[in-house]
């Protein structure tokens, strides 16, 4: 590992695509995502073959994507919310063309323009499809500056894994913000993995092809239930989340990303007042941890769902604690982001 | 049937002419009279005469040519539509000693990927284009397109394309040529022998522009679609030669390789 | 060590989010946990900016707080926007060469510096942000002067901008002494 450097978390992301192997970058300009592209403008031709280009649109972006992604490279792009929703077609193809790829989402305020505010209201884009079909990707919260460079690292080897783009879901408050980050080794070419699929030129071997199309029933049902089938696998090996002073807490409180850092203020200030609470965190939003919720919830009387939007992972926690668990939940909208104050009010009504 | 002929014995017999080495025999499901198939065997001869059969990574959207990766022994990627340029700038960017070709319909380049298409154009991408022209949507089922020639009757225009309600007939290759970023602009026809030789040549052009790193080439091509345009495949190359010519003239519109 | 949670704020051009980058430097520096948070997005073109950096013994959670320890006004609207969240025993750097001396509040201490004049003593105009910093530095615990120093001269040494290193120490060191 390397020396601890002071980065901004869209600094941070990209840097570390870049040593986790990233070497075709395709991303168009939208606030609070910039610094990433501008890393990405300055750092990605330093890497030999590597490919910076600003696309015409986020259209273009996600399709370069697929490109480079179809020729066998480590690809990414990154945007906020509005670019991510234009980006939502190529996801698709790129889940039914089964091709590895890292999508960062630097969330914002909406729905529509909305502002450039940190906001949470794509959970549900993020982690129930999102363009048209039958498909996820893998979603990664990261709740600092430094997970959402390992998190970003690891997004590389779970979509090469299990050949199936990986979201990044943070917001604009993780992509703005400096913290102390321990940046991960560079990967060597040897440390990623062949990709005998990929299109490279038919050389010595019949012509490999890239498509998301069976026009028969049959076949596309086979497609189809070949990657549900990689979901399976990665629902058995990927989880991940984390539990912060739950045990003796009646209450836990769910929430990922920002909200959930903010929540660790709000644990230190119930215990000034003399209240135990606890955090449960998904690291991964899809897969959703809820199997590890559910033995939680069987140790606790309630578990408060906070989230910068009107209630949406709420539906994922709902689904997953044990029957007869109290379920409420808090949100901020519009950008607004819950303070550790607030939270603790808002929790004092269940304690 | 004389006792001669029925004798010939298939080891006598020597092939003449055949399918390209970088086509397979499957067999094109294109209508009667379609171009798509000529262009596509086009393609094929020029990959076999420049020896770069696995060099070659090829990308055709959804529309007639869907089945491209059938007709061809190469690496081929199959974009989401009108994204063809953008895919085709991934794969070169990623893999820039290959040979990347796109295979666009007008409504696929012209249309809903304008966007990709013109600034794919515009950044002098070392990309092969292949743009065929035949003036509607033929596998939805003859909608208009933006190439739909004034007057010109689609399912979409039962009266006949208005310039008042829906526009004029767009001319992707002369708008392009206006651009600094593009190498080579042509457009050929192939419906008969001069012009298939000349459409070969653009073809074999537009790869050898890519292979010497010269940049963007674009060769459009005005192709027959007798079963949408309701006419049967001698009069619909008449129509080319009399009202589809008369909009889109043949011939280079730059060459600045 | 307290923990201190410093919101700097001023127009567009007086340096206040590398005022903040440094503060939150030096506290990395120090051996201390940190995080920075800038206002982003139209509010830099031209509006006021500003930022809040937190240096704290523990792991910080919220990067943004409701009540600061300390403040940095460099203009008139940051004062008003700002001087009623600083938290109890809290501490506000004011530049008096823009700004009047706000009331002493209860519990606030208010340290009035000309940061405009004393850079235009040192001949640098636009380290006014440096001379905030060197002022805020009096009151820390923890965090001496030279530590805001090193803090700064790594931070410009990243930045390629190693030439300013000097008049920006010296500024530093001039908002120090200006407190009595």
């Amino acid at each position: 590992m390397g020396e601890m450097q002071l980065m901004r978390g869209n600094e941070a992301i990209a840097e570390s695509a870049i040593r986790a192997g990233c070497k075709n970058y395709f991303a168009y300009p939208i606030t609070p995502q910039a610094e990433l592209l501008q890393w990405m403008a300055v750092h990605m031709p330093e890497v030999e073959g590597g490919t910076f280009l600003q696309a015409e649109s986020e259209i273009g972006a996600i399709n370069m994507v697929y490109g480079a992604a179809s020729a066998g490279e480590r690809t990414m792009t990154s945007s906020s919310s509005p670019g991510i929703s234009l980006k939502q077609e190529g996801i698709s193809y790129l889940a039914g063309a089964n091709l590895p790829a890292v999508i960062v989402n630097i969330m914002r305020g909406g729905p529509g323009l909305g502002n450039i505010q940190p906001a949470q209201g794509d959970y549900f884009q993020a982690t129930k499809g999102g363009g048209h079909g039958d498909y996820h990707t893998i979603t990664l919260a990261p709740s600092t500056v430094p997970e959402a460079a390992q998190l970003t690292y690891d997004a590389f080897d779970l979509a090469d894994k299990y050949r199936t783009p990986v979201t990044v879901l943070a917001d604009g408050m993780i992509g703005q913000m400096m913290e102390p980050v321990e940046l991960p080794e560079r990967k060597d070419r040897e440390e990623i993995p062949q990709k005998p699929w990929a299109t490279t030129g038919a050389q010595g071997r019949k012509g490999n092809v890239i498509k998301s199309f069976a026009l028969g029933g049959e076949d596309l049902k086979a497609m189809n239930l070949a990657r549900f089938e990689r979901y399976e696998e990665i629902k058995k090996k990927e989880v991940r989340s984390e539990e912060v002073n739950v045990e003796g807490s009646e209450v836990v409180i769910a929430a990922f990303g920002t909200v959930a850092r903010i929540v660790k203020s709000t644990i230190r200030l119930a215990q000034e007042d003399g209240l135990k609470i606890g955090l449960f965190r998904p690291i991964t939003v899809w897969p959703f941890p809820g199997e590890q919720l559910n033995e939680l919830s069987k140790r606790v009387d309630t578990v408060l769902t906070v989230e910068m939007n009107s209630g949406q992972m709420v539906e994922d926690v709902r689904l997953s604690v044990k029957s007869g668990t109290e379920t409420p939940f808090y949100g901020e909208v519009g950008g607004v982001v819950p303070t550790p104050g607030g939270i603790l009010e808002e929790v004092k009504q269940y304690v | 049937m004389s006792d001669k002929a029925t004798s010939v014995k298939k080891k006598d017999m020597t092939k003449v002419v055949g399918k390209p080495d970088s086509m397979n025999d499957t067999h094109f499901s294109y209508c009667p009279g379609c171009h798509h198939g000529i262009i596509n065997r086009l393609i094929g001869e020029a990959i076999d005469e420049l020896g770069i059969q696995e060099e070659t990574i090829g990308t055709a959207p959804v529309g007639c040519s869907v089945f491209l990766y059938k007709w061809f022994d190469i690496d081929v990627v199959q974009p989401p539509h009108g994204r063809v340029s953008a895919v085709a700038t991934g794969i070169k960017r990623a893999r820039p000693d290959k040979t990347v070709f796109a295979y666009q319909g007008d409504g696929d380049f012209a249309s809903i990927g304008t966007n990709n298409s013109v600034h794919a154009a515009n950044r002098g991408e070392n990309i092969t284009v292949f743009f065929i022209n035949n003036t509607l949507y033929g596998m939805t089922g003859g909608e208009m397109a933006p190439t739909t020639l004034i007057g010109q009757k689609t399912t979409t225009t039962p009266g006949g394309r208005k310039a008042k309600d829906f526009g004029y007939p767009i001319k992707m290759s002369e708008m392009l040529a206006r651009l600094d970023g593009p190498t080579y602009i042509t457009r050929q026809a192939v419906y008969d022998v001069p012009r298939i030789k000349s459409a070969k040549e653009a073809i074999v052009k537009g790869f050898r522009n890519q292979i010497e790193g010269k940049g963007y080439s674009l060769i459009e091509i005005l192709s027959a679609c007798p079963i949408n345009w309701g006419l049967d495949p001698v009069e619909a190359v008449e129509r080319i030669k009399d009202e589809v010519e008369a909009v889109y003239p043949l011939g280079d519109i730059i060459d600045r390789g | 060590m307290e923990d201190y949670s410093t919101v700097i704020s001023g127009f567009g051009g007086q340096g206040v989010i590398l005022a903040g980058k440094i503060l939150a430097r030096t506290g990395m520096e120090t051996g201390f946990q940190v995080t920075w948070l800038p206002s982003y997005g139209p509010e830099m073109r031209g509006g006021t900016a500003n930022c809040t950096a937190i240096i704290s013994s523990e792991l910080i959670g919220s990067p943004i707080v409701d009540n600061p320890s300390a403040l940095i006004a460099m203009n008139p609207p940051s004062l008003d926007k700002f001087k009623g969240t600083v938290g109890e025993d809290g501490l506000i750097v004011v530049n008096t060469s823009l700004v009047d001396e706000p009331e002493e509040r209860d519990n606030v201490t208010v340290a009035g510096v000309p940061l405009n004049e004393i850079a235009q003593e040192i001949g640098n105009q636009k380290a006014i942000n440096m001379v905030a910093l060197g002022a805020w530095a009096k009151f820390t615990e923890g965090i001496d002067l030279e530590d805001v120093v090193r803090g700064m001269e790594l931070t410009l040494t990243d930045m390629g901008k190693e030439r300013f290193i000097e008049s920006n120490g010296e500024a530093l060191k001039r908002g120090y002494g200006y407190i009595k």
